[in-house]
């Protein structure tokens, strides 16, 4: 214990000293450099959605504020494989807030880390940021006031997609789901979606998870008959899925909506079976010039074109970089309000505004996959139909469950 | 798989003190987390190194026990609320009973097919991890509070934490070692050298091969239920069985049957990967497999197996 | 037509598709139980080598614009040397051993190679297009089955069979059984016993190429696409017994079907179902429905 208190003292002592040295008022930028830890799954399943692209987003966001803003503070990265793995995460971003002085953990795909990160962040009074996990308890019953959860969740893509398919004609509904918490969110979360909006669902099967095989469960969906299979699985699953679906001739005649997909999974597959699926996205390269521009430069350096989960990282760092110029400090609090306080609008989000549960709610958009004949570019895959605005997109503060927000 | 070198016999005291006086002033130079997470599976590895290189049983699937015991402790802590030693002590129970049935069910088999079952067995209760809403599926169980050891002392002070975590590797280590040097562990030993002759000398050799199963699982439970505290959570890693070839890798790097190798395995694996995660990603994964590889082809006796050997030589000369 | 609240259609689809991959099953148990049947070896990498073979097919597509067909030779030819190379120079030096070590070694391989396709190709998989001559499908009436699935049944049972006729009813196959039995023996009657076991081996690991290839168009290919599988397999030789060639054949289809009806029925349990049945046969029948102690 007493160890304990001199290093405390000893640690104290020195960022005192550090802090009088410099007179400027920056120095209230604990050691005068804000450093930000990007954790995510470098060579896992979701690698390529996030990952090494994520990482990149993240270098370009601090080049380009440092190019724009001029700030008086140092700005640091580091970056950590959280293998998808709670226990690694949690261990990771312990480490580098105990040790290495990172003032923020970023990204944190596969919901199991964020929540554990969420956790270790609350305890430690470090900012989270995350844009690659999916689930809801995120802002809903895990809340907490040093979150952010920026990019989207799972509410948000399956109230777009369900909503648009169903009131589109897609009357009758069969689920594949991947058996484990997060697929039965899913596929809770879209059925609710589905009736509300005058459909049906007619049943649901469950797949181990992971999965590879799934003629059997295609052939139960599709021997009931539904109009619209809902995918409420993610990876490999979903992709796997598609292309036993073509193969077993489910497709074209049901359609398929999958409740949870990026464009590199529409990469992967090809155009051929993924053709005419609707999906909903936070971020599209082809949407406006801004997207276009900006995903060049992402494509040069990566060779593919961004996720929205990229795209969201490079935002919401940018805007914390902001809010931490705006505080004058890297105080979590005082960041943390600057970042509440000031929307967001630009090449990635539109009207978007983080809330107290800390979720960012901006404009979602609902497209739909191209043919492979209209295709007439390398990635001109989606054709959007739709923009569904921030206040519609994401689940309504009232309906929430975040012991934060008071009703 | 031989048992230590009598040269060495009668410097292991001197050796044991040395390693305490290590390990108590340790976390004063090196992150106390990093330490904690050794002792845990160095633990782990000691418990299945007295199954496997004293009994002569590989279970491939000991995962099931590290990770059963984890998430009985994380519920119990966290949702009945009990403090952290009651904790530990149900997640030993549970793995203890855990051990049992597995025991009860694979133990009239041998070898390779003993394994199997053990494999087998642990892929359901790998299976029923991902099914139970209680475990928290993919997203594990999370927010395990450290609490107060016996109500009074903060577990969430590192130091206080890595003191405790020490005083159970240090416990269970004891009773890995006097069950290898009681009479029981003789019986042991000759089964695994010669079980016809131990069956015609009157032993009921399934059952102390079942004991002996039994104290392994209970050990590995408290391991992961201690694990659980220090990380504050439990998660499906625990139970896959991935979890089951580490502890292998483990103990054939340390020293199969060596008292002191299953610990210098469990540094060495988890420093590896500490290091090695953040600069080579995939490459780990080739790193221990060749590590693996290295061993089995002439690396067998592991880095203690060969420093004793090395030392016997040099007595002899 | 009801059969338990399933209509037969189904049921018959269900059973069909549950055939399909207990064809897979079928020929990597066969090609393990030949591993361990004729050299006690328990070969861990098997997952591993039908990952290989997968990506030898879809290299040579891709890069070389060599066809499935060649390819379905081509790859299990590859995998198969590299079998032979592992047998060579590092099984060989283990067969005085504990069979723990087998297991341990080819444990560590299988990271190795999993490691290394892991670290080149990522983890999404790549796309492998079926076949032109095999695309499509023929409607049964009560189920739409695509044609390269119906292949599959064919290739892999025509291989099964084939091999069991090589290693029961062969002369060749006799000198491989005899030599596992008694080595010396048949080396003094001027067999080379070593070469026979190198090239068995290197058939083993083939065998698991092969099935690699067949997988190809219907999953991903992904470096983890083996180790998901392997457990299984392992599963289906230890409940066929686990030197039997026709054991593990026959097992794998059974169990093919029985996860099919499983699926039908209970679907959550499917990637169960198999290991209880094996404790419960190893209960019941310790050496495996076909084996000999």
């Amino acid at each position: 214990m007493l160890s304990r208190k001199f290093a405390i003292t000893a640690r104290t002592a020195t960022l005192a000293a550090l802090a009088a040295l410099s007179c400027s008022t920056q120095a209230q930028v604990s050691g005068g450099s804000v450093k930000i830890g990007v954790l995510t799954d470098l060579s896992g399943t979701y690698s390529d959605l996030a990952g090494s692209g994520a990482v990149l987003a993240t270098r370009m966001a601090i080049d380009d504020f440092i190019a724009n803003e001029k700030p008086a503070f140092k700005i640091e990265m580091v970056t950590a494989d959280h293998q998808n793995k709670a226990d690694i995460a949690s261990n990771k971003a312990r480490e580098w807030i105990e040790r290495e002085n990172v003032d923020t953990v970023t990204e944190l795909v596969t919901t199991s880390t964020a929540l554990a990160v969420m956790k270790v962040a609350k305890e430690k009074d470090r900012i989270v940021i995350m844009n690659g996990p999916a689930s809801t308890p995120i802002t809903n019953e895990q809340c907490n006031d040093v979150s952010v959860h920026y990019t989207y969740d799972t509410y948000a893509l399956a109230n777009g997609t369900a909503k648009a398919v169903t009131t589109q004609g897609g009357k009758s509904w069969f689920f594949l789901t991947a058996d484990y918490a997060f697929g039965q969110a899913l596929e809770k979360d879209a059925s609710a979606v589905v009736a509300a909006n005058g459909g049906k669902v007619l049943g649901a099967v469950r797949h181990p998870f992971p999965g590879s095989d799934f003629s059997s469960f295609l052939l139960k969906a599709q021997s009931s008959g539904a109009q619209v299979i809902g995918l409420a699985n993610a990876g490999a699953d979903t992709t796997n899925a598609i292309k036993q679906a073509a193969e077993f001739g489910v497709t074209p005649k049901q359609s398929l909506a999958g409740l949870l997909m990026f464009i590199t999974d529409v990469h992967a597959l090809g155009l051929k079976p993924t053709q005419g699926m609707f999906l909903t996205t936070g971020f599209y390269w082809d949407r406006t010039d801004e997207t276009r521009a900006w995903s060049k430069r992402f494509f040069d350096k990566q060779k593919k074109m961004p996720t929205m989960v990229q795209a969201g990282q490079y935002s919401s760092i940018y805007h914390y970089l902001r809010a931490v110029k705006a505080a004058g400090s890297d105080d979590t609090g005082k960041v943390m309000a600057a970042m509440k306080k000031t929307p967001i609008n630009d090449f990635f989000a539109k009207n978007g505004q983080i809330r107290d549960d800390g979720r960012m709610v901006h404009d979602m958009y609902l497209v739909q996959v191209k043919k492979p004949a209209d295709s007439k570019y390398p990635w001109d895959y989606y054709s959007i139909k739709a923009t569904i605005p921030a206040a519609e997109a994401f689940q309504p503060l009232a309906q929430s469950r975040c012991p934060l927000i008071k009703k | 798989m031989n048992s230590s070198a009598t040269s060495l016999e009668s410097k292991l005291p001197l050796l044991f003190g040395v390693l305490f006086v290590i390990g108590l002033i340790a976390p004063f130079a090196v992150y106390p987390t990093f330490l904690m997470k050794i002792l845990c599976y160095a633990l782990f590895a000691c418990a299945f190194n007295l199954l496997l290189g004293f009994a002569g049983l590989l279970s491939f699937g000991h995962a099931a026990f590290l990770g059963t015991a984890g998430y009985v402790c994380g519920l119990m802590v966290r949702d009945v609320g009990v403090t952290p030693e009651v904790g530990i002590i149900a997640g030993t129970v549970s793995a203890g009973l855990l051990g049992w049935l597995f025991g009860a069910l694979a133990i009239k088999r041998t070898g390779i097919y003993f394994a199997m079952i053990t494999l087998a067995l642990a892929q359901m209760v790998f299976f029923l991890a991902i099914q139970i809403k209680e475990t928290g599926g993919e997203d594990g169980l999370q927010g395990v509070p450290r609490g107060h050891l016996f109500g009074l002392l903060d577990l969430n002070d590192n130091i206080a934490m890595y003191y405790l975590v020490f005083a159970i590797f240090c416990f269970g280590f004891f009773v890995i070692y006097r069950t290898i040097h009681s009479p029981f562990g003789q019986i042991l030993k000759a089964i695994r050298e010669n079980e016809p002759r131990a069956i015609s000398l009157g032993y009921d050799v399934n059952k102390f091969k079942l004991i002996a199963f039994i104290i392994s699982a209970a050990l590995a439970g408290m391991a992961g239920a201690t694990k659980t505290l220090v990380f504050q959570l439990a998660s499906l890693s625990d139970v896959h069985w991935h979890a089951s070839g580490e502890v292998v890798l483990m103990t054939l790097l340390g020293g199969l049957g060596t008292i002191l190798g299953p610990i210098v395995g469990a540094a060495t694996i988890v420093a590896l990967q500490t290091q090695l995660a953040d600069s080579v990603g995939s490459w780990v994964t080739v790193i221990m497999g060749g590590i693996f590889v290295l061993c089995v082809l002439s690396f067998r006796r592991g880095m203690v197996g060969e420093l004793q050997a090395l030392i016997k030589r040099s007595g002899v000369n | 037509m009801e059969i338990f609240g399933i209509s037969t259609a189904l049921l018959g689809s269900q059973l069909l598709v549950g055939l399909i991959n207990g064809s897979f099953y079928a020929i990597l148990s066969l090609g393990l139980a030949i591993i361990f049947g004729l050299l006690n070896i328990i070969n861990f990498c098997h997952g591993a080598q039908y990952m290989m073979g997968a990506f030898v097919a879809w290299i040579a597509l891709t890069r070389f614009g060599i066809n499935y067909w060649v390819s379905l030779i081509v790859a299990p030819l590859i995998v198969g040397a590299l079998g032979v190379l592992i047998e060579r120079l590092m099984l060989r030096r283990l067969y005085k051993l504990d069979h723990l070590y087998g297991l341990l070694l080819t444990f560590g391989l299988a990271l190795i190679f999993e490691g290394i396709f892991r670290d080149r190709f990522g983890i999404s998989g790549e796309s492998y297009e079926v076949p032109e001559l095999l695309s499509g499908g023929v409607n049964l009436g009560f189920m739409f089955l695509p044609i390269y699935r119906g292949w599959v049944i064919v290739a892999s049972l025509t291989v099964c069979f084939g091999t069991w006729y090589m290693i029961e009813r062969t002369k060749l196959g006799a000198y491989l059984r005899a030599g596992t039995e008694n080595s010396q023996m048949v080396q003094a009657l001027g067999i080379n016993v070593p070469l026979l076991i190198t090239f068995t081996y290197g058939y083993g690991v083939a065998l698991a190429a092969f099935a690699g290839v067949l997988a190809a168009p219907i999953f991903q290919v992904n470096p983890l696409m083996g180790s998901n599988l392997i457990i299984v397999v392992f599963a289906v030789v230890v409940i066929g017994g686990m030197g039997s060639i026709m054991g593990s054949i026959l097992t794998g289809l059974g169990l093919g079907l029985i996860e099919g009806l499983t699926r039908v029925f209970y679907p959550e349990a499917s990637s169960v179902v198999v290991f209880v049945i094996m404790v419960i046969v190893l209960l019941v029948r310790p050496a495996g429905l076909f084996g000999k102690s």
